[in-house]
């Protein structure tokens, strides 16, 4: 028998508003303007929020967070596809889906300050987005599981979608996430920001895969690499996707090339393994001014829009960072109370004794 | 009443759990068609379909990290770790967010979810099938650990275990899944989670056995009533974690004396667990030091040496007699 070809395999780039302003008008999304600018007004929000959290933890009024700055247009843009009703398991860089998904700052920085409170969907939050997951890749598996009750619970027109990073690509969780979602054949929409870095380790180092897209073909699902830091073309993947997923046709990875153009997170030095002229490259790539032009050249936003709108956020910043500064009486023995949702005698007597404990270290001073 | 064993009560559990409630779900690998490799979920898939009673593909991590993504949507997943020795794999899953999805939002997302672990020796099997692991499991806050020790607690603990609101880790000795039979009543019955049961009442001294242990305890208990007379108080201890504090000390304040017989290696275990916890609460209570019939700290060995490395009927005997005796 000859040694005979099985398949041939091929992977796409998906890019409609390039680093020079130029469209695609072929591919270009059919949004209308109002959402054009809601879209683009979510991405500066996301921005302006993130600055504002770096300046607090430098203060020393936040911990430590990892900022998003540069990832507007892979989170903010695949938000913006979703419906309320689909889920979202994401990792702990993706301010700009969590902020378009109801999350409010104040609860941003009272997470960062170390608060559980500040992980309860209150008010606007989107009730179906998980927590800030910390365990790199861990979350696609609980996507997958979210998307195998909806489908059971007769919720077939929603999705499950979830993001991490490059890094996460080569985590055991990642392949049994894809496999299982592929293998039940689940609206999942698996979301690679490949912002180049895992902390240190570049994404050369860390998968010999020439795109992270090209994985999802051994799994048997579609996979796509889009420009990241192009809001029309992670819209547009997001969508079609998103649409697969919900006439049963299964899961979808979209790779989107985005760059960190931060530190991994307030704990690190990015120049310790990379250079200001890497990331200098990629500030001319920001996907704000990119946007930006776009919506200029269409003559629905203005320099007055801008100072409007900058004015705007300064003013909600300054509101949602005071509301969180007011927040105290936080519950000491709070997590005595969330062990379990059954009373067990153990848990309840190291309740007393921690509150023993408590009061006795207040009254040493 | 039927006369059941360890097996098909918890066949029972299930599929009574599964009749009247059409979110719980049973899944992991070989559950479905082959029945579980110990055909413990036999013929669930015929009655409740392959949405419900689902062959995974074979990964430890995802059949958790599944379950817990289920659970968060309001399903009940039964998940099955084929043997413990293969369960390690579930645990960054299971410590890394099964056990605080509750506590990381204060409540608003939970997991109810059940990770059947089958456990232990005795059974002559390959390397990595017989170990005893429940005190690595009990040491995570947030999870439950729950070892029953023969078909009727196996079939209340398991419904106590799916009506959890948290991930309950039970654990099932493989030993005892054929070993004997018991009346199991018509009527479903459940327990509650963090009590132990004092099942021969006594005024001489308290043993405290789970799992394989409690039969082997019980054969030991009832040589030393015939050879001796002793009044013994046999408690099965039942959950792991949270274990049950007032049942263990109650006892203890009573006889003066304890024994506790534990399969699993001596150190760091939940027998451990129970010394420290009478050394708290009612340490001026004891007469004699607490002797513990234990495995040992070595890697389980092949089945070729394995009954000698297992606590045996004797060495629960003469463990507890010591304590009588000193």
């Amino acid at each position: 028998m000859p040694k005979k070809e099985l398949d041939t395999f091929s992977v796409s780039y998906l890019s409609i508003l390039d680093e020079d302003g130029n469209v695609d008008k072929d591919l270009e999304p059919k949004l209308k303007k109002p959402e054009l600018i809601e879209l683009y007004r979510q991405m500066v929000w996301a921005r302006r929020t993130d600055e504002r959290m770096l300046k607090l933890q430098r203060q020393g009024r936040i911990g430590t967070f990892g900022p998003s700055t540069g990832q507007e247009a892979a989170q903010c843009a695949v938000a913006f596809a979703m419906k309320k009703q689909d889920w979202f398991a994401g990792a702990f860089r993706e301010h700009g889906v969590r902020l378009l998904r109801g999350e409010t700052l104040t609860r941003q920085l009272l997470y960062y300050n170390g608060q559980e409170e500040g992980n309860i969907n209150e008010g606007a939050a989107n009730p179906r987005n998980l927590p800030i997951s910390v365990i790199v890749g861990a979350q696609p598996l609980h996507a997958v599981g979210l998307a195998y009750a909806m489908r059971l619970q007769g919720e077939t027109e929603t999705c499950a979608v979830t993001f991490m990073g490059d890094g996460a690509t080569s985590e055991g969780d990642f392949h049994e996430a894809m496999n299982f979602a592929a293998v039940w054949n689940l609206p999942v929409l698996f979301v690679v920001q490949n912002n180049q870095w895992a902390i240190s380790v570049p994404r050369s180092k860390q998968t010999k895969s020439a795109t992270i897209a090209q994985k999802a073909i051994a799994y048997g699902m579609p996979g796509i690499q889009v420009d990241g830091n192009d809001a029309l073309a992670v819209y547009a993947a997001a969508s079609e996707a998103l649409d697969r997923g919900r006439r049963g046709e299964g899961p979808t990875l979209i790779e989107a090339v985005t760059y960190r153009l931060m530190m991994h997170t307030t704990a690190d030095d990015q120049y310790k393994y990379r250079t200001k002229e890497e990331e200098e490259l990629w500030w001319r790539r920001d996907p704000l001014v990119r946007f930006r032009g776009y919506l200029e050249a269409k003559k629905i936003w203005s320099e007055k829009d801008q100072e409007a709108l900058e004015e705007e956020y300064k003013a909600e910043i300054e509101k949602q960072v005071k509301a969180f500064e007011e927040m105290s009486g936080w519950k000491p023995d709070a997590p005595f109370d969330h062990v379990f949702g059954t009373k067990h005698e153990r848990i309840e007597a190291q309740r007393r004794e921690f509150l023993a404990e408590t009061a006795k270290e207040a009254a040493r001073g | 009443m039927a006369k059941l064993n360890m097996v098909q009560a918890i066949n029972l559990a299930l599929d009574e759990m599964m009749a009247e409630d059409p979110s719980v779900i049973v899944l992991g690998e070989d559950v479905g068609v082959d029945g579980g490799v110990f055909r413990v979920t036999e013929g669930l898939i015929e009655k409740y379909g392959e949405a419900r009673v689902i062959d995974t593909p074979l990964a430890e991590s995802a059949i958790i990290g599944t379950a817990i993504g289920m659970a968060l949507a309001g399903l009940k997943p039964v998940g099955e770790m084929q043997f413990c020795g293969f369960s390690y794999i579930m645990i960054p899953q299971l410590e890394g967010h099964g056990s605080r999805y509750r506590s990381r939002t204060h409540g608003q997302f939970h997991v109810p979810l059940v990770m059947r672990v089958p456990y232990g020796g005795g059974v002559r099997a390959l390397e990595h099938h017989s170990e005893s692991r429940e005190a690595s499991l009990g040491h995570f806050p947030g999870v439950k650990v729950v070892i029953p020790s023969g078909p009727r607690n196996a079939r209340s603990l398991m419904r106590a275990a799916i009506l959890d609101p948290d991930p309950v880790v039970y654990m099932e000795p493989k030993r005892s899944y054929r070993a004997f039979k018991e009346d199991v009543p018509e009527t479903p019955e459940t327990v509650e989670i963090g009590k132990a049961q004092v099942i021969q009442e006594g005024t001489d001294v308290t043993v405290i056995a789970w799992g394989a242990m409690m039969h082997t305890t019980k054969k030991a208990v009832e040589e030393i009533r015939q050879a001796r007379g002793a009044s013994i108080e046999l408690i099965d201890l039942l959950t792991i974690s949270p274990m049950d504090t007032e049942t263990i000390c109650a006892s203890v304040r009573k006889t003066g004396r304890l024994a506790v017989v534990q399969e699993a290696p001596l150190s760091f275990g939940p027998a451990s667990e129970i010394i420290a916890t009478v050394n708290d609460h009612a340490l001026m209570h004891l007469e004699a030091p607490v002797k513990r019939v234990c495995g040992y700290d070595v890697v389980t060995p092949y089945f070729g040496r394995e009954n000698l490395y297992m606590p045996t009927v004797g060495r629960a005997r003469r463990g507890i007699e010591e304590v009588l005796d000193f």
